[in-house]
């Protein structure tokens, strides 16, 4: 346990961990940059919702150390290719919830919405998008914690992150570097998870928690 | 005039996928891994089943214990397989190799097989079950023969998201002597020979995909009412 607890005193130990973190979080911004104006711009056609949503299936299929490795022979080695990587993972589950989120705003809220004289922005910003909030932030929370999950794997291509540690401790066969990288991104990843679930609920409109109440 | 030697040249990068090198190892090195990679997530999904189902039913019947369960098997989800890898290995008496593995996958498939058996179970509809007890059938036979066939659809949709993902993971495996197609990956990163890393993360696709749309057919096929509706 001592030996474990060293490791975290170790000076580059903190350099891990906020590569993983910077890794992580700049992943996420860009892909949620990318996805949600996406998913906005298909939403009204039914074609474009069902391609975006299929990209997405079949975007959710590749598994993460396949889209890491490829990075390797096409965009080399480090911190960049990493994230191109992880980006094109992060974006399916946002794209998807983004998507269907949407499409399922009743169709007689939208049409009561236009009979008040709303327009179509304010439709979209006063009900779609806050009716599909709880959708969306779920399918961040899929992106966030997954996106934890695969930066593990930059370090096969030389990006750094905690990964680092559990790659030296297999190698080097240190159980104690081992255990204290799979600790800290299992610890990391669980806070991610809690923490997005919190967002999710909060930001959940407060007429759709009193509805999911009643059911 | 076409440069000739520039146009060589180009010709001559070392190219991304050496079709050669596919031609002569393909028994040796491809079809052995995609062999290890079908046995590592079937036996995965397999045993995640067995414990899944069981598990699933009581959650259903008894509530008090379905939050606990999906904690628990929450947090092992969300662990990165890295991680858990690292951490089984580390236990005394796991050697790495497919063992461990296999443990590893099957932890990750609980929370998605455990969630679809409950939302399978809750979706028979409450007349379905009171017409089997009038009819004069045991709990038993209501399970077996009215609950399960109704709700296996949302089960193997479960059991559909729960392979993809366990083909994808199993890569990882690789690391630690699990074999299959991440092999090829981890060879090919260290060989930096990126027609192995190619073949590897194609092929890992490809299974992923493969698998999604036939889980997706039995989907389908389980589901007569909806393509009567349909018709």
């Amino acid at each position: 346990m001592d030996k474990i607890l060293a490791v975290f005193a170790r000076p580059d130990f903190l350099e891990k961990l906020r590569e993983h973190i910077v890794l992580s979080v700049v992943a996420l911004l860009v892909a949620i940059a990318i996805a949600l104006p996406v998913a906005l711009l298909v939403r009204n056609t039914r074609l474009g919702a069902a391609i975006a949503i299929n990209i997405g299936n079949v975007g959710r299929a590749v598994p993460s150390l396949a889209i890491l490795a490829l990075a390797l022979p096409l965009l080399g080695i480090g911190f960049k290719a990493a994230l191109v990587a992880l980006t094109a993972l992060a974006i399916p589950p946002i794209l998807i919830n983004t998507s269907t989120g949407l499409r399922e705003v009743r169709q007689e809220i939208i049409d009561a919405a236009r009979g008040m004289g709303l327009s179509e922005s304010q439709i979209l910003t006063r009900i779609q998008l806050p009716i599909a909030a709880p959708v969306i932030f779920a399918g961040i929370r899929t992106s966030a914690v997954q996106t934890v999950a695969s930066a593990t794997l930059a370090t096969f291509i030389g990006a750094g992150g905690l990964g680092d540690l559990i790659v030296e401790g297999l190698q080097r066969r240190g159980p104690e570097i081992l255990l204290a990288g799979a600790f800290s991104v299992a610890l990391l990843a669980i806070i991610t998870e809690i923490g997005f679930g919190w967002l999710e609920r909060a930001f959940t409109p407060k007429g759709l928690k009193i509805a999911q109440k009643r059911r | 005039m076409i440069d000739l030697a520039l146009l060589q040249d180009v010709l001559q990068e070392p190219e991304l996928i050496d079709w050669e090198w596919l031609k002569e190892n393909f028994w040796e090195d491809i079809v052995p891994a995609v062999q290890g990679h079908i046995f590592l997530s079937v036996i995965s999904v397999a045993v995640a089943l067995v414990i899944a189902l069981p598990v699933g039913i009581l959650s259903a019947r008894y509530r008090k214990i379905y939050p606990p369960v999906t904690f628990v098997t929450g947090i092992l989800y969300s662990i990165p397989s890295l991680a858990l890898f690292a951490i089984l290995i580390s236990i005394p008496g796991v050697a790495i190799g497919p063992t461990p593995v296999i443990i590893a996958l099957v932890a990750y498939s609980l929370l998605i097989l455990i969630r679809n058996t409950v939302a399978g179970l809750d979706a028979v509809p409450p007349e379905t079950i009171d017409a089997a007890k009038g009819m004069g059938l045991t709990g038993r036979q209501i399970l077996l023969r009215v609950e399960l066939p109704l709700a296996l659809p949302i089960i193997v949709a479960g059991i559909r998201i729960a392979t993809v993902t366990i083909i994808g993971i199993a890569t990882i495996g690789a690391y630690i002597s699990g074999g299959g197609l991440g092999a090829l990956i981890f060879d090919g990163i260290n060989r930096q020979f990126p027609t192995m890393i190619i073949a590897g993360a194609v092929l890992a696709t490809l299974m992923a995909i493969i698998a999604d749309l036939l889980l997706l057919g039995v989907e389908r096929y389980l589901r007569p009412w909806a393509r009567a509706r349909r018709a």
